[in-house]
């Protein structure tokens, strides 16, 4: 497969689950301003939702308040912010489309009709969580086009890994910067923070009922923070995410024999092995921040190593 | 008066025989819907034609007219008879004005149009490709005015694109009306992808060990033509490249995959030549592949068409193809050409500024319908404007008699009605010269319009030959 070709399978996987990633995170900002809250109130939601994304400059650059209509406009409908739903989406198809001989109908009607339909809509048509449901829908159609039309070729690998890679980067960036941001002081770190907010980490990652299923009632740091990291059933979870991106690496090494290059692959069961020798405890005395910084460096070098050793293509 | 492909006086012509029952029963509902069934079909499929400059809708439908144009086999025959010749020639004089330039020395064709014309490639001279083809995909483009009479208007040599229309057309129509192709017996145009790729792989380089690999070179996916270079590539089973995505090392030219290099033979380029090697052309220009050139010139891959094949289908040269067809094959040309005034030469020059209002005048180097004059459909003050043009930059402009263009019948608003066509089908060289039965009909929509570019409102239609 051409190296270009096989790029743009994987960066439109990865595109379409940070769309979705985008308005999840926007709902959640959005129902925290219903609530009645501390002092600094919603306020610090909205902030802490531009520290995870890393686009506070560009957003204050270009809006004076921080309020929802803003937020609104930017997380979903922004093209000059890369990280929109609507930039997302816009080069998920984009990408479908230079490579649409390597994609089903389906998957290409399904990417196609996304971006139509939110580019027909305008700021303030929606409320949050409608808007939120529309993304999930037509990530989840597209998703299940993938999986239902696809040939299992390198090229369907190459998507599946952009997604793994990316849910990856994005529950770590999630359960980081709410973590961080939530905990005004050091010594609250691993104790006792609001439940509340913990409820609302896993809304972000539509991971609240399935919590509740595997875990029971009590919502505290260490049992989301084990549900998030190292669950193996929580679809979301790093480890999940890690192991079906190893699971794509190896599938691709067992087609193209050992002679081509794999470092990613061996990256990936590294931190695979790595992961399955931690327990929450070690996690938390490292320090979940420093934890997760090394996380979120180490998917980055996979990727790079995807890069080297698929897409560069010259031996 | 026009010569109507369909009706002669009140007769229906042979071709047309079988279709006219099928016009005069269809209820006009039904067309209706018929004709929103194929344009829902075309989107669905995606083709649509971007035309630069003109802004409005990016994903802009060609009009597809559900009326065929139809030739007999015994016409068609004629036709294809007349193409094979040309592009026999046209490929004769090309090896010839890159090797020792025997039509030049003849005196046959002035060396000034040849070697200073700005398509001549001066990194082309010496070397032979592949069993000596430089153009290998050849669009004439042809128009009708009687029975047995067709001139060609010009030829193509670089990249003629518009095929996928013809297939497409053919494809909408068979999923539109099946019964029409069961009861007429109508040539499949379906081969072509697989002839293409074949004629590609015949032109492979020597070096090239086991069977050819052939890849599409295209612009991108900006480029108006993405659609159908990827259409191609699909349909020949080869893999459609930019060119980021090839590279020169030693002796070859190679495509980054993901399992590493591998090795190209043939590339089909839809690219002009600028933009084949910066090293060799544009030094300036991101766009290319450094070092290609060397690689094609010492024979490690092929290019198709060859760099500088464009000498062959200048305005300026234009005028010299049946003086080809004699002087290369010692036959006579089959097909016409339309009478064509220089005016960069002093007679020539005073018969047309004497006559604009009676000629068509076009820029040598233009394309797509724009930078002419159709004299008898302009007005006094266009004229005018027009002839300031032209005493500016003689040069830059030929004069033909305006045509009447043939017409055939054509779905408008209240039934059928005449509309002016043209035609152009492809003819694939490689080992052997070769066309599928068919090409692309275009077809002015606007009332007694002569132009039929799509940017200035011309559709198409399906183009039959029926079997014998």
């Amino acid at each position: 497969m051409l190296s270009r070709t096989a790029s743009n399978l994987f960066w439109l996987g990865r595109h379409m689950e940070r769309a979705e990633t985008a308005s999840r995170l926007f709902e959640v900002g959005a129902r925290i301003t219903l609530l009645p809250n501390t002092a600094e109130g919603y306020r610090n939601e909205w902030e802490s939702l531009l520290r995870a994304s890393a686009s506070s400059q560009l957003y204050k650059g270009k809006y004076a308040e921080v309020n929802e209509e803003n937020m609104e406009k930017f997380m979903i409908f922004d093209r000059d912010h890369q990280g929109s739903v609507a930039s997302c989406m816009y080069n998920a198809r984009e990408s479908g489309r230079i490579v649409r001989t390597a994609l089903t109908s389906r998957v290409w009607d399904a990417l196609n009709v996304a971006w139509q339909e939110l580019r027909a809509m305008d700021p303030g048509q929606e409320d949050a969580a409608d808007l939120a449901d529309m993304v999930a829908r037509h990530a989840s159609t597209v998703h299940g086009a993938i999986d239902g039309t696809q040939l299992r070729n390198d090229g369907f690998h190459f998507m599946k890994l952009g997604y793994a890679l990316e849910r990856a980067d994005s529950t770590a960036r999630v359960l980081d910067v709410k973590y961080f941001v939530l905990l005004p002081r050091v010594e609250f770190v691993g104790s006792g923070l609001d439940s509340y907010q913990w409820q609302v980490i896993l809304r972000a990652l539509s991971a609240h009922r399935s919590f509740h299923w595997a875990y029971g009632d009590d919502v505290s740091a260490g049992r989301v923070a084990h549900f998030l990291i190292l669950n193996g059933e929580a679809p979301r979870s790093l480890t999940t995410s890690v192991h079906e991106a190893l699971w794509h690496l190896d599938a691709l090494v067992r087609r193209y024999g050992d002679d081509v290059p794999h470092t990613a692959r061996d990256r990936a069961r590294g931190l695979v092995d790595r992961l399955g020798a931690l327990s929450i405890e070690d996690i938390f005395d490292e320090g979940l921040h420093e934890f997760l910084t090394d996380f979120i460096i180490e998917i980055g070098q996979i990727a790079n190593c995807v890069q080297t050793d698929y897409f560069y293509g010259r031996g | 008066m026009y010569y109507n492909e369909m009706f002669n006086g009140d007769d229906v012509r042979e071709a047309y025989a079988s279709l006219s029952d099928w016009v005069d029963k269809m209820p006009a509902d039904f067309r209706q819907m018929k004709q929103a069934e194929a344009e829902a079909l075309f989107r669905r499929i995606g083709i649509t034609f971007a035309v630069y400059g003109e802004g409005g809708d990016p994903d802009r439908l060609i009009p597809f007219d559900m009326m065929p144009r139809v030739f007999t086999q015994a016409e068609w025959r004629r036709l294809e008879r007349g193409i094979k010749q040309r592009a026999k020639a046209l490929n004769a004089f090309l090896a010839d004005v890159y090797s020792r330039g025997e039509i030049v020395r003849a005196g046959r064709i002035p060396a000034r149009l040849v070697y200073q014309n700005a398509a001549y490639e001066k990194a082309a001279v010496g070397f032979r490709p592949p069993r000596g083809v430089y153009s290998h995909i050849i669009g004439v483009d042809l128009v009708r005015t009687g029975r047995d009479d067709f001139f060609v208007l010009e030829d193509n040599c670089r990249t003629p694109s518009g095929v996928s229309y013809m297939l497409e057309n053919r494809e909408i129509m068979m999923r539109m009306f099946p019964e029409l192709f069961r009861g007429n017996r109508i040539e499949p145009v379906d081969g072509y992808p697989e002839l293409l790729r074949r004629t590609l792989e015949s032109v492979a380089p020597k070096k090239c060990q086991g069977r050819p690999r052939v890849v599409i070179l295209t612009p991108g996916h900006y480029n108006s033509a993405y659609y159908e270079h990827s259409f191609l590539a699909n349909l020949m089973g080869v893999e459609l490249v930019e060119g980021a995505d090839l590279f020169v090392e030693g002796e070859f030219a190679y495509i980054r995959t993901t399992e590493g290099p591998k090795r190209v033979d043939v590339i089909y380029r839809r690219v002009d030549d600028a933009f084949i090697d910066p090293l060799t052309f544009r030094r300036d220009s991101m766009l290319g592949v450094p070092g290609l050139m060397d690689v094609y010139r010492s024979g490690g891959v092929s290019i198709c068409s060859s760099p500088g094949a464009g000498v062959a289908d200048d305005k300026a040269i234009y005028t010299f193809v049946p003086e080809m067809v004699r002087f290369y094959l010692g036959e006579e040309p089959i097909l016409k050409n339309v009478d064509t005034w220089t005016l960069w030469e002093d007679d020539d020059y005073r018969y047309v500024m004497d006559n604009l209002e009676e000629l068509v005048v076009k820029e040598v180097h233009g394309s797509g319908g724009y930078g002419m004059l159709v004299g008898p459909r302009s007005s006094k003050a266009e004229i005018a404007e027009f002839r300031k043009l032209i005493e500016a930059n003689p040069h830059n402009y030929i004069a033909q008699p305006t045509l009447s263009l043939s017409t055939c019948p054509t779905f408008v608003e209240d039934g059928i009605a005449p509309r002016h066509v043209d035609l152009r089908p492809y003819c694939l060289c490689g080992e052997r010269i070769e066309l599928v039965p068919g090409g692309l009909t275009r077809v002015a929509l606007k009332e007694g319009s002569l132009v039929v570019n799509s940017s200035q409102g011309g559709g198409v239609k399906d183009t039959w030959v029926l079997s014998e």
